[in-house]
This record gives C-alpha cells, structure tokens and sequence, in this order.
C-alpha cells in the first residue's frame, strides 16, 4: 500500500521529463539540452567504464568519492566542534554570555567570503575545502546543541541530582540525549549546507571533484556535461537528505514516541 | 532519622516575598511512614526539596541520619509526581531503574539483576526492554518507584506519587507502597494532598497550615495492619482520622488533642 502511494506520487516525474524533452528539443538552444542528450552525456561522463569496475570511469572514480569524503569529513568535524562547544555553552550561562556576541558575528559572516583567506592559509586543497566546510555549517549545530541543552527539563536534572550521577553521567545520558532532537535539526540543516560549500569550495580552489568537473565542462562549453553534473549534485543532496531522515526515525523514535503520548 | 528543626524558607525578598515555611519543626524515626498533608500551595513541595536537598531553605536545619543535608543526601530517593518527567524517555525500563545504581559498588551484572529484582517487586517484571512512554501513567510511577526501590535508600521521599493517575491506579499504588515498604523497613516520607490517603497509608498524619506552613497537627494513626482499601476504610478510627484531618487541614479547631 505504501509503496503503491509511493509511486502515485511519482507520476508528475516523467510527465515533467517529457515535457521538458519536447520543449527543449522545440526550442534547439544549445544552453538547454533535452533530458536524453544529459543522460547520455552523465552516461559518458561516470558510467562508461571497465565492467570489473562496476562501469565507473576514471573521471567517476576520482571525482564524486573525493567530494563525499570532504563533505563528509567538514560535516563531522563540524558536528563534534559544534555539539561539543554547544554542550558547553548551554549548561554555562557565563560562557555563553561572554561567546555569544563573537558566535553572532562569526555566523553572520558569509562562509564564501572567507575562501580568499583559508586559500591563502591553507593553499587549494582538501584542507582548504574542509575548513570552508566546517565554518559554514557549525552554526546549527552550535546554535541548536547549546539551546537543547539548556532547555533540559527541570526534572530530569533533579531526578539526576538525586540520584548523585557523576558529571559525565550528567552530560552523556541526561543532558546530551535530551539535547539530542534540537541537535539533529541542526545536523540536517549544516548537512545541505555541507554540499553547497563544497561545490563553492571546489569551484574557487580545487583540481578534483565534482565542483571541479562543472566548472571544467562549463569551460569547455559542455553544456549537457554542466546540467549531468547538475543532476548529479541534486540527487547526492537528495540521497543524503533521505539517510539522514531515516537515521534520525531511527535514532530519535523516543522523541516522536514520547511526544505523542504527552 | 530525620530532624528539621524551625525550617523556614522565603522565596524572593521585599514586598513581593512568598513565605513558603514558617518555621517547620519535625522528627521522623527510622522505618516510619509519615504523610505530609496540607492544603494546595501550602509549601509541602518547598518542604521536601528542601529535605532532598534542591533547595537551600533560608533558615533552620535539616539533619539525616547524624548530618545536616546541604546537597542531595547520598542514600535519598524520590518519587517525583510528574513520572513522565522524571522517567528518561531515551532509556529503557531496565537502564532507567539501574542508572542510579552506577555509584554503587556494583558490576554490570549485579547491576542488571537488582534492577530486574525491584521490578519484580512492583509488578513490571515483562517491561524491563520498554521504554516508558510505552507504559501507561500507572506503570510508570512503578518504573520510578520500583528505580527508588532498586537504589535502597535509608530515606524515600515521595512527592503526591499518585496525584496524576486515576482512582483504581491510586488505590493499586497506594498497596504497593505499603508492601514494598514492610518489606523493606524503609522510612518514607510522602507528601500528598489527598487525607483520605495520608490516613491510610501513613503511621503518622502530619498536617500543614496555609502558607507560611506550618504544622498544625500530627496524628498517630492506629489502624489495624495489613491495611485493606475496603475493610480499613470503613474502620470507625479511619472515618474518625480522616474527619480529624480534614478540619485541620481546612484550619478548624481540632476536636480532640493531637495524639503523640
């Protein structure tokens, strides 16, 4: 049943792709290539390999792991620098009142506009593109773990006291977890500004990855090649999102459950 | 076990002070069951936190079992009114009742099976692997009962355990106290608002005044044990009691004088 909704859902996809085919291939402009022409170029692109490699190219193969693995890597760094620092300034009203004007100004910065300067720290590179990353998207995270943490229920940290748990118990098991749903909203926001960073980053510095194949097709007037790597951006971001939700249904299914019962 | 002595607590200062305790004076001995009874906001919640160890009062002194209490005394638990707030919702039944134990000189496994023995003991045995909020309101306050149970505490302190779940629950609950009570010599202190549950499951009724609390009345109550929700309640001592309570709490005169 679930499935079939699934798919009644779907529907509106092919009627839009053959639409669009039809328009575009009316129109003949060479700035908007029909659906068919982008998959056979994506095709070329990543999927033309040798069969023992699962008929990833070299271009695939070198490129769209090595952008996931930046992502991946800011996004991690990111959510332990965040949560971490967010823990502390949450259950410190002191801390918090003194970082809290430097916090502001550092998230009102624009994440590109520090590109300049960590090229000129760390030279182009993976570094570069990993602390571009980071800065970016930590302040969900920092923001959303220290508000969950200060808003821990009353009880809870009387319950807590009463019991005499340690400082570490206090933080893993009471504070932390209670923090948690605030946290992952944050997480889900800084993961799709992950991906736009890291097309950003490696548009300015960057001799592989994804952001790198756009910009070199769009150099060479590939312009299916711009719209496949287009495509190719939007379903990573897509899939990512997908994980990520199911990870969280899985990981917070007190929080909903108790919501409810409440 | 237990002695407060002229126990005051002001919340704010000027004008705009609330003067919860006006000067509380109390001795509970060792495996008592006392019921604080008052009328609502009278300062019983302000007089158990300050027992626990919550609050610090604003004059006189709060002694356990030899020490004055000026944090959370090391072997005092509580039975929260609020379950659903004082459960972890991110924890099992089981973690919720061992997670205290942690600061016991107990392993793992010891651990697990004193968890598992208390909820034995309050009828939960089949929910250890639950999480609470799969549990009904009743089934709940046992996990936070059965978590006070499993810690052994010299002191339980229960804060109107049973004010949010319905009547029958009430009344299965109220049991429970008592057995796990004489089965335990546990001293229990419990606060509650209802009188016709202090007389019945205390030793002892005390009474609170409006505030600035203080009491007004404490009753022995000597009803025959085991007590049973139909016969006690129709006991002439218990209907007697409950009325003797009942005006004192509503601030009338006390028709006889305060037994003990």
């Amino acid at each position: 049943m679930r499935v079939l909704r699934g798919l009644g859902r779907l529907w509106l996809v092919p009627v839009v792709l053959v639409a669009w085919e039809a328009a575009t291939r009316a129109a003949e402009d060479n700035f908007f290539p029909p659906p068919t022409a982008i998959a056979v170029r994506m095709h070329e692109m990543w999927l033309s390999g040798p069969p023992e490699r699962l008929w990833l190219t070299d271009a695939a193969v070198e490129n769209i792991p090595t952008s996931v693995g930046r992502l991946f890597a800011g996004w991690l760094l990111a959510g332990v620098i965040g949560i971490a620092l967010g823990l502390m300034l949450g259950r410190s009203p002191v801390l918090s009142r003194f970082l809290d004007p430097i916090i502001e100004f550092g998230r009102a910065i624009p994440p590109p506009a520090l590109l300049p300067f960590f090229l000129a720290l760390f030279a182009a590179g993976a570094q570069m593109q990993i602390a571009t990353i980071v800065f970016g998207i930590i302040w969900p995270i920092l923001l959303n773990a220290g508000d969950g943490a200060r808003h821990v229920d009353r009880q809870h940290l009387e319950t807590s006291r009463v019991f005499g748990f340690s400082r570490s118990q206090r933080l893993l098991r009471v504070i932390l977890p209670s923090a948690m749903p605030k946290i992952f909203a944050g997480l889900r926001l800084s993961l799709s500004l992950a991906l736009i960073l890291m097309v950003i980053s490696e548009l300015v510095g960057s001799t592989n990855g994804i952001g790198f194949q756009l910009l070199d097709a769009q150099r060479s007037f590939d312009l299916p090649g711009v719209w496949g790597t287009i495509v190719v951006l939007g379903v990573l971001g897509y899939v990512l999102n997908s994980a990520f939700l199911a990870a969280e249904r899985r990981l917070l299914s007190w929080h909903r459950a108790a919501k409810q019962t409440i | 076990m237990l002695e407060i002595s002229n126990l005051t607590h002001t919340y704010g200062s000027g004008p705009g002070a609330h003067h919860a305790l006006g000067g509380i004076d109390l001795k509970v001995a060792e495996g008592e069951l006392v019921c604080i009874v008052g009328p609502s906001g009278c300062g019983k919640s302000t007089l158990l936190r300050s027992i626990a160890g919550l609050l610090r009062p604003t004059g006189g002194k709060v002694v356990l079992g030899g020490t004055a209490v000026d944090r959370t005394p090391d072997d005092l638990a509580v039975v929260f009114q609020d379950y659903s707030r004082s459960l972890f919702p991110w924890m099992s039944v089981a973690d919720n009742v061992s997670l205290p134990l942690r600061r016991k000189d107990m392993d793992k496994k010891q651990r697990r099976s004193a968890a598992m023995e208390a909820l034995e003991q309050v009828g939960l045995e089949g929910a250890a692997a639950k999480y609470p909020w799969q549990l009904s309101g009743g089934m709940q306050q046992r996990v936070s009962i059965a978590r006070a149970l499993a810690y052994r505490p010299s002191l339980l302190l229960m804060d109107e355990p049973f004010g949010s779940v319905d009547a029958q629950t009430r009344e299965d609950l109220e049991d429970l106290t008592l057995r796990v009570r004489s089965h335990h010599n546990m001293t229990i202190l419990l606060i509650t608002h209802d009188i016709d549950e202090s007389v019945y499951v205390g030793d002892r009724v005390v009474v609170l005044s409006k505030a600035p609390a203080r009491i007004v009345g404490d009753l022995r109550v000597d009803l025959p044990a085991p007590r049973d929700q139909i016969t006690t309640r129709e006991h002439p001592d218990f209907v007697h009691l409950r009325a003797e309570v009942g005006r004192l709490v509503r601030g009338m005169r006390s028709q006889s004088a305060p037994a003990s």
